[in-house]
């Protein structure tokens, strides 16, 4: 009998299409507010103010592409001597799309020797990432660095 | 159980640059998680961290939420004299921890 067939296949689509809607309801509410554009540069004045900063001296070591976002392994080092007169005040990192744009600042002195730090980072998304270095002069030098990011960190649910 | 691992050598040259590694277990939470019921879990992080050299602060780092857990941080340093590296983690809920390491300069 063609009838009944039909029937629970209408049960059976409404019925899938019900928990179609319910999946998709979490991922829309579980979105946070990303870092944007708008942000990054916020973050970055709030470091640097009115200075102008310059591209160069940086280098942002992250692999170009990670398979996991929650921990990924970054170096950071800047090509300057580190003399009494003439060092690398610090080292800030910030990125375009995890929730907050700030990922780290370090404070060094000319003691260091030399201006590296490393350290393992989450990212959220594929994204740029961005480390501006400021001298003792009060200079400040940039780099960019974009990441393809193919699991995300930070905002994933807790089970 | 001790939370931090601490990686300095133990003994170098004066004037060598010495690489200093620093672990401290801490689940960083980074307050933009939810559970499967919606509820967020608050942020629990590590602020900040401080390395002194025989009293004098030679690095510090300010950490956030994007900072993977059990945060991993290496700098370097001079080896000028003979002394001890005080180690300081400060974090959310009242985190605080502290680990030292000594060297022998030569």
């Amino acid at each position: 009998m063609p009838e009944p067939h039909d029937s629970t296949r209408r049960q059976f689509l409404s019925l899938a299409g019900g928990v179609a809607v319910l999946g998709a309801v979490p991922i829309v509410t579980l979105r946070p507010a990303e870092a944007t554009p708008a942000t990054l540069a916020t973050a970055i004045r709030n470091v640097v103010g009115e200075a102008a900063v310059q591209t160069g001296k940086v280098r942002l070591e992250v692999p170009p592409l990670v398979e996991n976002g929650n921990t990924v392994p970054m170096t950071v080092s800047v090509a300057n001597p580190m003399t009494a007169n003439d060092y690398v005040k610090s080292i800030h990192v910030f990125n375009e799309k995890n929730p907050q744009p700030n990922v780290g600042n370090f404070y060094l002195g000319p003691r260091a020797g030399r201006a590296q730090v490393s350290t393992r980072i989450r990212l959220a998304d594929s994204q740029k990432i961005v480390a501006i270095a400021r001298l003792s002069d009060d200079s400040f030098w940039s780099v960019s660095v974009d990441v393809v990011v193919t699991l995300a960190a930070c905002t994933e649910e807790v089970i | 159980m001790a939370a931090a691992l601490i990686n300095v050598p133990a003994k170098a040259k004066r004037g060598d640059i010495i690489e200093i590694k620093t672990l401290m277990s801490h689940i960083m939470e980074t307050g933009y998680r939810h559970l499967a019921s919606g509820e967020v879990v608050p942020r629990d992080i590590i602020t900040s961290f401080s390395c002194r050299f025989d009293g004098a602060e030679i690095f510090r780092a300010d950490l956030y939420p994007a900072i993977a857990a059990n945060p991993f941080i290496t700098f370097f340093t001079t080896a000028t004299e003979s002394g001890k590296f005080e180690f300081a983690w400060i974090g959310d809920n009242g985190f605080s921890e502290t680990a030292s390491a000594s060297i022998t300069v030569e």
